[in-house]
């Protein structure tokens, strides 16, 4: 009879974990690309006038941001985006829990949403400035558009998503109407609404980059298009790299109000 | 608030009027072409441990959901006596998990008594007391997916008898878990139930429950489901589980249910092939 030894060589002593190995890979890719890029446009493998050198939009984006120029531009664009945001989404929780919980309002407004939800948001522009004009109440009602439909799709599928049991036991304790809403309703389909905000506020930052573009005199959409017409190409990478920075700021924050409102889901 | 403290004097219990807690009467219950429950009648007394035993898709569950308010009667009356005005008429032990993921364990045994807007030291009192009689004191602050399925029927146990309802309704609420959890669930709901005596209907396939936990137990048969036996159990309380399981006396009557079961599953076994068959 033989005894198989496993041996623990493989797991004694790694060199390093694999969260901190995913953590340097992380830092070290758009690192490279910069690094890539900057090399072939010094060198003058690519077209400096599309592709302008990383170390030159760098020094752009410092005199812009002594300038105050930048920090003003992105905070009329976060402005739009919370109006926006708080506009769109609480008419949309709102009706998203009445469709789930009622069947006639769902019936009502199944075939409304079904039908507005397919046209492309962007193509709302026109309409927008025609009803509010070219002031801040376009912008807003833009982002709050993007994010009135996936909040109230993403509700009405959460709330209808609640196991029956629950409900069932808050008619049996005697829970109020209110009380459903509350107690049962509203957290019950609480991570599926998060998931419909933050699909929303993808879309609510995507909206308000277009619409500044067309009719405003501020924000980072403008940014990006006045820098077209001036042929200010560095200046139109600063607005897209701070877009994406706060796209993806904004993740971030999303998934920390994740954990911190809904401490029941499980990890 | 004059709420009702958790060891009420033993005075109530005596002054407790000689009609049944619950009175059924010519019951039955029909989802479209289906009969689920057919023509029941029964009356259980006050502090009656009710059981009701029957092949799956008998009817228990629609009876009991009946008891509850939760489905409509087609036809028959049920008359649930109420002498304590300010108490709620019934509260359910759910099958499965049923306590609010989203809530601590604290909330979720509390939820009844919030629902009726008990006053803050009553529901400190006694969501303390049934947390404490549960093993659960210790883990108040916790969420549900923190426990595991044992204890959490633990708080759906604390949540029904927390709402201190005339009536108890447990719907197989042991039966997901494996046989030592239930066991040790048995004698603790037996401990427990023993301080008021509450009227409990709870519904079993499991012969051996039945017996283990009854006063009386209603065998029902398959579909259409009908009362087919009324057992008496004369076993003494209060009661231990392990004990019990050596006596003459229950494997006796084990038998006797057994027996009067054994047509109804086999022939809820023949409707379940010709459905899968049909279908």
């Amino acid at each position: 009879m033989s005894v198989q030894t496993i041996s623990s060589q493989s797991d004694a002593a790694p060199r390093m974990s694999a969260r901190s190995r995913d953590m340097l890979l992380n830092i070290a890719s758009p690192l490279l690309l910069l690094s890539v890029w900057e090399v072939c446009a010094r060198f003058g493998f690519i077209d400096t006038r599309f592709f302008p050198a990383p170390s030159s939009i760098i020094t752009t984006m410092m005199g812009m941001l002594s300038s105050g120029e930048l920090v003003t531009h992105t905070v009329v664009s976060l402005e739009r985006l919370a109006y926006g945001t708080v506009l769109g989404s609480i008419p949309a929780l709102v009706l998203g829990i009445a469709m789930g919980l009622n069947r006639p309002i769902r019936a009502v407004f199944d075939p409304l949403i079904a039908a507005t939800y397919p046209v492309p948001k962007s193509a709302i522009l026109p309409l927008a400035l025609l009803i509010f004009g070219l002031g801040e109440g376009s912008k807003v009602f833009m982002v709050a558009i993007g994010v009135f439909f996936p909040v109230a799709i993403n509700t009405t599928t959460g709330v209808r998503e609640i196991n029956r049991i629950y409900l069932d036991v808050g008619q049996n304790f005697k829970a109020s109407r209110w009380n459903t809403f509350w107690t049962i309703a509203l957290p019950g389909a609480l991570p599926v609404i998060m998931t419909g905000f933050k699909l929303g506020i993808g879309i609510g930052l995507v909206l308000i980059a277009v619409a500044e573009m067309v009719g405003a005199k501020s924000g980072l959409g403008y940014l990006i298009w006045s820098a077209w017409s001036t042929f200010a190409v560095e200046q139109m990478y600063v607005g897209l790299f701070v877009i994406a920075l706060i796209g993806f700021l904004l993740t971030v924050a999303l998934n920390e109000l994740e954990r911190v409102i809904i401490p029941w889901k499980a990890e | 608030m004059n709420h009702p403290s958790p060891v009420p004097p033993n005075i109530t219990r005596q002054a407790e009027p000689a009609r049944p807690a619950i009175r059924i009467r010519d019951l039955t219950k029909r989802f479209g072409g289906l009969t689920a429950v057919d023509d029941v009648s029964v009356e259980i007394k006050h502090g009656e441990f009710f059981m009701i035993v029957g092949p799956s898709g008998c009817g228990k569950t629609t009876l009991l959901r009946i008891l509850a308010g939760l489905e409509n009667v087609s036809s028959g009356t049920i008359e649930i006596e109420t002498p304590h005005s300010q108490r709620p008429v019934n509260s359910m032990i759910f099958q499965g998990d049923s306590i609010f993921p989203w809530m601590t364990v604290w909330n979720n045994a509390a939820y009844g008594l919030k629902m009726r807007g008990a006053a803050t030291a009553t529901i400190k009192e006694v969501v303390g007391h049934y947390l404490e009689r549960t093993g659960l004191t210790r883990f108040a602050g916790y969420y549900p997916h923190q426990l595991s399925g044992g204890m959490r029927q633990r708080v759906s146990i604390a949540r029904a008898f927390a709402n201190d309802p005339e009536i108890l309704l447990m719907d197989e609420p042991f039966s997901a878990l494996d046989a030592q959890n239930k066991l040790l669930l048995q004698e603790e709901l037996l401990r427990i139930w023993e301080e008021h005596k509450k009227t409990v209907v709870f519904i079993t396939h499991s012969v051996d429950e039945a017996v283990l936990l009854g006063d009386r137990i209603m065998v029902m048969t398959a579909q259409p489901g009908k009362v087919k036996a009324l057992v008496e159990v004369p076993l003494p309380r209060p009661r231990d589980v392990m004990e019990l399981q050596k006596t003459p006396a229950y494997g006796e009557l084990i038998h006797r249910i057994w027996s009067s079961l054994r047509d109804e599953v086999q022939r809820a076994r023949q409707q379940e092939a010709t459905k899968d068959i049909e279908s």
